[in-house]
């Protein structure tokens, strides 16, 4: 099997797999980052969401082998200590049901704000929309990533 | 003022308590029964076993409280709500309680299962009294200390005060506590002292959800273990006939292929052991198997035909009958009928099914997200053969319930394939196995009759068609049954391949809908105000003395009156078409009105007012939470859900094709509580079943078009939509 060097989370990790392991399965199956869930496998629930070079990507659907040379953040690597304004935004608005979602939630946001810091409730409703949560707590996640954005702000 | 209540069985009886080896009191109790009386207190955490009690409290030494909570979380809340109620009557601070999940090691665990929204319902008052039962007798161990009656001390906030003003931590005195007598009474709060039930505690987990720890099934990990991706029969009534796994088996980390099933080394399915997930996924896709069809394939569209034929049938069971619903009809000045159709529905929980099994000679280990541990765990042992006693099952957090972790079918491929392998094996269903193994919604049609006589419904005739079971225990006995003179309620089902099962207000989910739709139309068809027309049959139930009415008129009214005055309903703004809906199930009343507008030709659900009485609210952040997905939830699958068969096997297996509820089609859901002391009741499941009614009969004045069918957006390409 071929090895890949990976960035995440700033750190250099090398994996041995397949070039067509999507970068989803090489983060929980080989690097141990679990924070990044499977719900779908074909892109169409973000709950594998991470950063690739800033952007909020699936992970489900990117293999490893075009992964090389890039930043990769995962939400293990959002902040330090869980205190990035939108996990900060998520805990005071208390979001999660089950919590699996989550992890793909935050990262869509996260992305999200960095890129429009200031969002009209429309603009989040649209950024989120790729994001499914079944226990469809949409409108504590509306809430919190207009909390975050205040945070940000200040 | 406090409560002095002693139980109808002894407290003696229900918790029993000891001192920690290592320091500390430890609290056994049980929620529901009483205590064994060969029942013993473990004398160290490590043995907790769960085998005599459903929960234990452990007050450390230095006055850290940790609950080892019983119930399975999937996302409703009870892992904060629980222990907050002990909490509560201990008098502990709630940031120094700490809440871990019970492990379950035997099979005589009770009602440690989540579901039909009864959590809080039945643990309130043992929680309470447990928790007030440990503060008494702290208090007492504080006074036989100080030489003082106990009766002039206090406690609060952890601390215990006597008369002079002296104060010991309760970890100062939990040594003498725990080998104290339990005292046969304690005083409980009086609600309107209540300092943690009514506040709001966010999620328990939170810290760890956020930051991506790991804490659901499909993050277990152990040495040596290996994923199985499992090949399962295409179609429901398929059999498998021969397979060839050559060329699978020189992929890359597959270490076996095992054909399983029937525990005796054959069956249907066939397990693809890898070193990873990815591995184990793509090798099973490329598996080649032969099939065969043991019976017709079912479709559809033939159980659509099946359903109908049912309902024009006479092979009905009566549930109940109350008067003569046929002379109602004979003696009526006009007779409404409708009948009303949904698909099956898959549970479709984020977290795909998945359990960890390891198997060996003196020991087996499950650790998963499963609702009805017990159940499971005396199921593996049994098909096994095994003594239940060998069983340890370990319970994760779960990635969403919705009723399909009530069944332990993947737990059983787990065992079954750890059994064989002789390996520690984790099963992971892909997004397209967890659809398409399901235990699904079955298919409903409900046939509703009404006579209507001087202005009024003087008959009432629900039918009810379908897949494999039909509806039970008190649902025939839910609003209108109690408030008509000729009520009947008959079922009848048919027997298909298709697996079904329990799914987020089971029955309800659909059959308010149909009801709900039909008093609309009804009221419509007589000229009167839907609403008052519920109040006025609401009248005949107040004072009834018929036990299966367990809805409450007065508390029916309390909901209904608080959604209208705070969703104005009879008075919505320009351009605003609400629909109306009042209901009860699962021991909480409900009235919800939904705002529909028309945006670019289209019909679209703004906001839904709820108003609700689930009596004391213990936690309003988490219930509110519950409400609100419940809804959305709710209109979510009344909209969009369809779910159909060809030729036994789905057609639709991932998201691509199944639609889900997303956040722009979302409503804002704004809540109401009836504020009442009346023991508390969950919210799990009630606020969903009124969701899709309310939201169908604000599209009629949206739209013109009424709504028979579910999913609604299969309906609304059919008309012109008049706006």
């Amino acid at each position: 099997m071929p090895t890949y060097t990976l960035k995440i989370n700033g750190e250099d990790r090398s994996v041995d797999v397949s070039s067509d392991t999507p970068l989803l399965w090489a983060l929980r199956d080989h690097i141990g980052l679990v924070g990044t869930k499977y719900g779908c496998g074909i892109g169409q629930c973000g709950a594998c969401n991470v950063h690739v070079d800033g952007n909020a990507i699936q992970s489900c659907l990117v293999p490893v082998a075009q992964m090389e040379g890039k930043e990769i953040t995962t939400i293990e690597g959002l902040s330090e200590d869980g205190t990035h304004p939108v996990q900060e935004a998520w805990k005071e608005v208390d979001v999660p049901q089950c919590g699996y979602c989550q992890a793909g939630q935050i990262m869509t946001a996260s992305s999200f704000l960095d890129k429009n810091p200031n969002p009209t409730e429309d603009e989040i409703k649209s950024a989120m929309h790729g994001n499914i949560c079944r226990c469809a707590a949409y409108n504590r996640i509306q809430k919190a990533v207009a909390l975050a954005a205040e945070k940000i702000a200040k | 003022m406090s409560t002095t209540i002693s139980n109808s069985f002894s407290r003696r009886a229900f918790l029993r308590t000891s001192s920690l080896a290592g320091g500390g009191m430890l609290i056994g109790f049980n929620l529901f029964t009483a205590c064994k009386n060969e029942a013993k207190m473990p004398v160290d955490i490590a043995s907790l076993n769960f085998n005599d009690f459903n929960a234990f409290i452990k007050i450390a030494d230095n006055g850290m409280v940790t609950i080892y909570s019983p119930n399975p979380e999937i996302g409703q809340g009870v892992k904060t709500s629980m222990p907050m109620i002990i909490a509560e009557e201990l008098d502990v601070p709630w940031d120094e309680v700490h809440v871990e999940q019970g492990i379950l090691s035997t099979k005589d665990y009770t009602r440690q299962v989540a579901g039909g929204s009864q959590s809080i319902r039945h643990g309130w008052d043992a929680l309470r009294q447990t928790g007030a039962t440990a503060k008494q007798m702290l208090i007492n161990a504080a006074a036989a200390k100080w030489g003082v009656d106990a009766s002039e001390c206090t406690a609060s906030g952890g601390v215990i005060t006597n008369a002079k003003g002296e104060t010991l931590g309760y970890g100062d005195v939990v040594k003498e506590a725990a080998i104290l007598e339990i005292p046969d009474e304690v005083a409980l709060k009086d609600p309107k002292d209540y300092t943690i039930i009514g506040t709001d505690a966010g999620n328990v987990d939170i810290e760890k959800i956020v930051t991506g720890k790991p804490l659901f099934g499909l993050d277990y990990k152990t040495e040596g273990m290996v994923i199985a991706s499992v090949l399962r029969p295409p179609s429901f009534g398929k059999k498998l006939e021969s397979f060839d796994d050559s060329s699978v088996r020189k992929m890359e980390g597959v270490i076996d292929v095992i054909r399983f099933g029937d525990f005796k080394g054959g069956g249907d399915k066939i397990a693809v052991l890898a070193n990873t997930t990815w591995q184990a996924m793509k090798a099973k896709e490329a598996l080649s198997a032969e099939w065969s069809d043991g019976t017709p394939m079912e479709s559809t569209s033939n159980h659509d035909k099946l359903l109908t034929d049912l309902l024009d049938g006479t092979s009905f069971n009566t549930l109940r009958k109350d008067g003569d619903v046929e002379k109602a009809f004979r003696n009526a000045d006009q007779v409404v009928e409708r009948t009303y159709g949904s698909p099956f529905l898959p549970h479709n929980c984020m977290e795909p099914m998945n359990f960890y099994a390891d198997v060996s000679a003196n020991k087996i280990h499950l650790v998963g997200p499963i609702q009805t541990p017990e159940r499971t765990a005396a199921r593996v042992a049994e098909l096994l053969e095994r003594n239940s006693e060998e069983v340890h099952l370990e319970m994760t957090r779960m990635g969403g319930g919705f009723g399909r972790r009530l069944y332990g079918d993947f737990v059983m491929e787990a065992a079954e394939i750890s059994h064989l392998a002789k390996k520690p094996v984790k099963v992971v269903y892909s997004r397209e196995d967890d659809m398409s193994a399901g235990i699904y919604r079955p298919a409903i049609k409900y046939r509703i009759k009404a006579a209507l006589k001087d202005g009024k419904i003087s008959g009432y005739h629900l039918k009810e068609a379908s897949i494999n079971s039909n509806m039970y225990g008190l649902i025939p006995n839910f609003f209108p049954a109690g408030a008509l003179e000729n009520y009947q309620v008959d079922v009848a089902k048919y027997d298909s391949n298709i697996t079904t099962g329990a799914w987020r207000a089971p029955y309800t989910n659909f059959l308010s809908f149909a009801e709900q739709s039909f008093f609309d139309e009804i009221a419509e068809t007589l000229e009167i105000d839907p609403v008052q027309m519920r109040l006025d049959m609401l009248q005949k139930v107040k004072g009834t003395t018929d036990e299966r009415i367990q809805y409450s008129a007065e508390r029916m009214e309390d909901v209904i009156n608080l959604a209208v005055e705070k969703s104005g309903y009879g008075n919505p703004k320009d351009g605003v078409y609400q629909g109306f809906c009042a209901y009860y199930c699962h021991n909480t009343h409900v009235a919800e009105v939904a705002d529909v507008l028309i945006e670019n030709n289209e019909p679209v659900v703004k906001k839904v007012i709820v108003a609700v009485d689930c009596g004391i609210v213990v936690n309003p952040l988490g219930a509110l939470n519950q409400i609100e997905g419940g809804v959305v939830d709710g209109v979510g699958h009344a909209m969009y859900g369809n779910f159909t068969f060809k030729d036994g096997a789905p057609e639709m297996n991932n998201y691509d094709r199944y639609r889900l509820i997303r956040m722009k089609e979302a409503p804002k859901v704004e809540t109401h509580f009836v504020k009442n002391t009346l023991s508390p009741t969950g919210l799990g499941e009630p606020t969903l079943p009124p969701a899709g009614a309310a939201v169908s009969i604000a599209m009629k004045k949206a739209t013109g078009n009424r709504m028979y069918r579910q999913p609604f957006v299969e309906n609304m390409v059919e008309k012109e939509i008049i706006g």
